[in-house]
């Protein structure tokens, strides 16, 4: 743990696998370069692996003032107790106030390891981050600048705002896709310091045996268009009325975590809590109900279409276009509108 | 060779089932108006745990944290193929943040001294999924989290399966380490006749003295305590008694629990009312649709 540390940097920690940059990290960047200049710090980004020194000038083009690089040949695969071991000498040798992590697989296996390490307090998941003040009761000390790590508990059902206004960083992981990618600027210049790195084969309880990368059958991240499909639309075969209108509208099929248990479509299209979260031009909801995990994970579109036989369904209290009626025949006069206009 | 397996499990509320009731004026959750369960993937580190048991031989000790109610969890594992439980509950643990939970638990998991302990990836109250990795830091384990598959068990080191996110990696770990297992990993068993009788009427303390107390209205403390000694006497001659300790049993340092041990602290809470800014009912005639489509395209939400 670290005290209290007011002139502390803000870091993100850059997530890499073979030498590409993860969005995450870098959606992060844009947020965390807000919290910098609110508290009049210097971003910081840490920068882990093997052969990544080009990176680095990556990161500043991105928003870095300075990167944190540690390059060492162990470091090439992802490990916990390595990265841990590397993250944690450095906050501790650079005290910064916030340290920020992805909440990826990767940054939701590594985080917890070093706060645990650093008995500094962790946030999971958080949607949104800012800097506020806190009293805690109501004669007590009022803690100025503190990271407020927002984030849904109860399977959304609430919105908590958590604090740590003592035992130091403030650490949190954040939700994909809920930060905006920043645009590099090539001619930013920002510093580049290389961690010395002290790490024994032997001292690394993991073996890689074998990887495979399988990039999701689907970036619902990047589509302008979701159509997804939730229980109500009956059946596997069913379901090819929602990929026919996603096709017809140039969009990608979504899908409830329900349809996904009831084998509809596969799991890499599951928008919600432990899906994607999206945010869409246009969100077209067919024969979903809107459990509020599935709302989690599209309450942003721009525009949401609902379609359900279900006058009480709760999605239709989010929708800017509610049409009841059966999804069999709505849906076939959507994609006849849509192609007669071309 | 065989091995000693220690699941950590939790009892949950029923985040699905929220509805308007379950939450208080304040926009906080009543926990006591939603129905409590067995978080879902602990239920997959239970069952792989029993696996590795049936396989290779061993013990399955089941470990929670909470309130004298979440005995119930404990009863389920018995009745899956749990060997053993142990409750875990103390005032003192009160407000515990993932930090503290898992210093506490793992000052539990220490008394066992066991070469695997498996947690469901996450609990679905909070969805962090930080205690496996905190747990695994206290133990001094090397930490496999989000497995799909429990390829081998050979001599002192476990070989995995584990999601990453964009595909899969198989590593292998040396044993101790703990597993935080995902719900695509197995299909838990359900709860055996046999063990449903043999462990239905296994207590923990805390159950009996609220038991004893609903029995004998009106008894004095004096009364009550020695009725509940002597009732639990009578479960642990029968081997149904579950254990049931507190912070000083497993030796915790006050320091780190509850409050105190918790460097995060809640600001504020707000319940979610989700409603589009503007909203309206489209007829689903064909007219209905063709003009809501115009529409679409017209503001360029459909290019």
């Amino acid at each position: 743990m670290i005290g209290v540390n007011r002139n502390g940097q803000v870091w993100v920690f850059a997530e890499q696998h073979h030498g590409k940059l993860e969005d995450t990290g870098l959606e992060l960047m844009s947020k965390a370069k807000e919290l910098a200049k609110t508290l009049n710090v210097q971003l910081g980004v840490v920068l882990v692996g093997s052969n990544i020194k080009t990176l680095g000038q990556t990161l500043v083009r991105y928003g870095a003032d300075v990167v944190y690089l540690a390059d060492h040949p162990l470091l090439e695969h992802y490990q916990t107790n390595s990265y841990t071991k590397v993250i944690f000498d450095l906050i501790h040798k650079y005290e910064p106030q916030i340290c920020l992590f992805g909440a990826t697989v990767t940054g939701r296996d590594l985080a917890p390891r070093i706060a645990s390490a650093t008995k500094a307090g962790l946030t999971a998941d958080c949607t949104d981050l800012q800097i506020g003040e806190h009293q805690a009761g109501k004669d007590g000390p009022v803690h100025k600048n503190l990271l407020f790590q927002v984030r849904p508990a109860f399977g959304g059902n609430i919105i908590a705002t958590i604090i740590n206004y003592d035992r130091w960083p403030q650490m949190a992981t954040v939700r994909e896709g809920v930060m905006a990618m920043p645009v590099p600027d090539t001619s930013r210049k920002g510093e580049i310091i290389e961690i010395q790195v002290h790490l024994k084969a032997d001292e690394l309880p993991l073996e890689i045996i074998k990887e495979h990368r399988q990039d999701k059958k689907v970036n619902l991240k990047a589509s302008r268009i979701i159509v997804a499909g939730g229980a109500g639309v009956g059946s596997k075969e069913n379901f090819r009325l929602v990929w026919d209108l996603a096709n017809a509208l140039g969009g990608a099929p979504g899908a409830t975590r329900a349809a996904i248990d009831l084998g509809f479509i596969d799991r890499d299209h599951q928008v919600g809590q432990t899906g994607t979260t999206v945010r869409p031009s246009l969100y077209i909801a067919v024969g979903i109900s809107g459990a509020i995990q599935h709302q989690a994970g599209m309450q942003d579109s721009a525009k949401i279409i609902a379609i359900n036989n279900d006058p009480e369904a709760p999605i239709l209290s989010l929708a800017h276009y509610k049409i009841i009626g059966d999804l069999n025949d709505v849906v076939p006069r959507m994609i006849k509108a849509v192609k007669e206009r071309a | 060779m065989s091995y000693n397996c220690v699941v950590l499990i939790k009892q949950v509320p029923d985040t699905k089932r929220i509805t308007g009731q379950a939450m208080n004026e304040d926009g906080t959750v009543n926990r006591a108006a939603l129905p409590a369960i067995f978080n879902p993937e602990d239920l997959n580190a239970l069952e792989m745990a029993i696996q590795i048991k049936d396989k290779f031989g061993g013990k399955v000790t089941v470990v929670t944290m909470g309130l004298p109610a979440a005995g119930r969890v404990l009863r389920e594992s018995l009745f899956r193929g749990a060997d053993d439980g142990v409750l875990v509950t103390d005032r003192r643990a009160a407000a515990s943040d993932t930090l503290a939970t898992s210093y506490i638990l793992s000052c539990a998991v220490k008394k066992f001294n066991p070469d695997i302990v498996l947690c469901g990836r996450q609990a679905i109250d909070g969805d962090t999924a930080q205690v496996g990795p905190q747990c695994a830091e206290k133990l001094g384990m090397g930490q496999v989290t989000c497995v799909e598959e429990l390829i081998d068990l050979k001599g002192k080191s476990v070989t995995a399966r584990r999601a990453t996110g964009h595909g899969w990696q198989e590593v292998r770990c040396k044993l101790p380490a703990l597993l935080t297992v995902v719900d695509t990993a197995n299909e838990p068993r359900v709860s055996g006749g046999k063990r449903l009788m043999k462990y239905k009427n296994a207590r923990t303390p805390a159950e009996v003295a609220v038991e004893t107390k609903a029995a004998n209205a009106g008894a004095d403390e004096t009364t009550l305590k020695k009725l509940t000694e002597e009732a639990c006497n009578k479960l642990k001659a029968k081997g149904l008694l579950i254990k049931q300790w507190d912070l000083d049993m497993i030796e915790a340092d006050l320091k780190w629990c509850g409050r105190d041990g918790s460097p995060t602290k809640v600001h504020r809470i707000q319940s979610v009312v989700l409603t589009a800014k503007e909203s309206k009912s489209v007829d689903p005639g064909e007219d209905g649709i063709r003009s809501m489509i115009r529409e679409l395209i017209v503001d360029k939400t459909i290019a």
